[in-house]
């Protein structure tokens, strides 16, 4: 109890803070995050590097990795089945759409449990690189 | 509002779907998912890495490490008839403390109360060999831990913990082992995670290890904290997944890739 004063009285240092707001709407997020638009190159980049985590579940038109998941449906033809808007949102946070889902919330830092100090109080990607992503997602029409 | 009508209907489904626990018929250990020459690695015992560890801790079983002057073998005798099956029912509930302890555990407290010895790290050589050799003598028998009754309040807590989503991925062991363990995660089979070779020999670890590491390479793996050694919610995840597989056979010591 004597420390929890001083303690709450110290600023959160940055990465504690909340995340910058977006809005929803319906199934999308329609603004970017960021002012810059995404780099296609570099989301691509992003999505085979397996710290990522994108290719622990998922397969797509990447003939260079040889292992790919099996636990999700395959990227390729992403842009062709969704706004970019709508990919954004399920990057972001894919359990406003589906509660039940897998896929973690990239963009999001509350309501997760015992996340390691590593970890905590970081989004899993930043807003850039959800924008790089974004964009090459988008860019798989097939 | 239509939207989050359609939010509702898909978690419906989804609640039906998902968080299946798996029938008795289809349980399968590790050992099913794993590559002939990864099998035949286990099932040789001169080809078993996992087995020099057994031979060490069949030495160790006779030495006398305390201030007492009594080795495991002064008060068990011959292993191969005293220790036959008891691994099949660990973790077990201990009167000292009131709580389940896994064999690691068991092999510790022996250590400090009949043999006045130092305890051994976990992961030791040392403690490694001795749970590899006591393990060793319940291969092939069928997997028992959780019938006593005391242990009841202990195996939900650790089911409750198998259940909870955590970490910056935010999965719960059951999202991979209960609901996915027909997939592979990246180039990886996923498994049932039936505990029923530990301590087992890891080629990704280049030794053997115990479930405990098992467990917290899997919390670290989803990015949660992964709890310390010994810690009570490990021991009853130890315990709820080892009630869990009653019924299999033990193999350890096992092979995994
Ligand atoms: C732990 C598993 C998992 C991980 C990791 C994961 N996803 Fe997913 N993802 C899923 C599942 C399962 C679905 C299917 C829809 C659902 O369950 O919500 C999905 C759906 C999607 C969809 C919509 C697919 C469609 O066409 O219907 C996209 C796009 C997507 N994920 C992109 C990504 C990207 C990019 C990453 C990494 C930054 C990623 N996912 C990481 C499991 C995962
Ligand atoms: C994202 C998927 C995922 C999650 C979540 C996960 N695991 Fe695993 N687990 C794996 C994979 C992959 C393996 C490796 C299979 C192998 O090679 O034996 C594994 C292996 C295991 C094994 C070893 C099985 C054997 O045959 O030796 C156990 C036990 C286990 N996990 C328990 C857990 C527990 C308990 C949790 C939650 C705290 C958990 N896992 C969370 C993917 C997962």
């Amino acid at each position: 109890m004597l420390l929890a004063g001083p303690l709450l009285a110290v600023p959160c240092p940055a990465s504690a803070q909340a995340l910058p707001p977006y809005a929803v709407v319906g199934d999308a997020i329609p603004e970017p995050l960021t002012s810059a638009r995404g780099d296609a190159a570099r989301g691509r980049a992003l999505v085979v590097e397996r710290s990522s985590t994108c290719i622990l579940c998922h397969s797509g038109p990447f003939p260079e990795q040889k292992f790919q998941g099996d636990l999700a449906p395959s990227l390729a033809g992403s842009g062709r089945r969704w706004s970019e808007g709508q990919l954004r949102l399920r990057l972001v946070d894919a359990s406003r759409l589906n509660a039940a889902t897998i896929m973690p919330s990239y963009y999001r830092v509350d309501g997760l449990h015992r996340v390691g100090t590593l970890w905590r109080g970081k989004p899993i990607l930043s807003a850039e690189q959800i924008e790089d992503i974004v964009a090459y997602l988008g860019s798989l029409r097939e | 509002m239509r939207f989050s009508g359609a939010i509702a209907v898909a978690l419906l489904i989804a609640g039906s779907v998902f968080a299946a626990e798996i029938p008795p018929a289809e349980r399968r250990s590790g050992y099913d998912f794993m590559k002939p020459d990864t099998r035949a690695m286990q099932d040789e015992d001169t080809a078993n890495p996992g087995m020099l560890w057994v031979l060490d801790g069949e030495a160790l079983w006779k030495r006398k490490p305390g201030a007492v002057n009594k080795a495991c073998a002064d008060c068990h005798a011959d292993a191969r008839t005293s220790m036959k099956g008891v691994a099949a029912r660990y973790p077990a509930f201990d009167k000292a403390t009131g709580r389940p302890i896994d064999l690691e555990q068991r092999i510790n407290s022996c250590r400090t109360s009949h043999q006045q010895a130092t305890p051994l790290p976990f992961e030791s050589r040392e403690l490694l060999a001795l749970t590899a050799f006591v393990a060793r003598q319940s291969q092939g028998a069928p997997i028992e831990t959780g019938t006593d009754p005391q242990l009841a309040p202990f195996i939900a807590r650790g089911r409750e913990l198998y259940l909870q989503r955590q970490g910056q991925l935010n999965l719960g062991c059951a999202n991979c082992h209960d609901d996915n363990w027909d997939k592979r995660l990246a180039g990886s089979a996923i498994t049932q995670a039936h505990p029923t070779g530990y301590p087992l020999y890891r080629l990704e670890w280049q030794s053997l290890g115990s479930l405990q590491r098992r467990l917290r390479a899997c919390i670290t793996g989803i990015r949660a904290q992964a709890y310390d050694y010994g810690a009570p919610e490990l021991v009853e995840l130890e315990l709820y997944l080892m009630s869990r597989a009653r019924g299999m056979p033990m193999e350890a010591p096992a092979v995994r890739p």
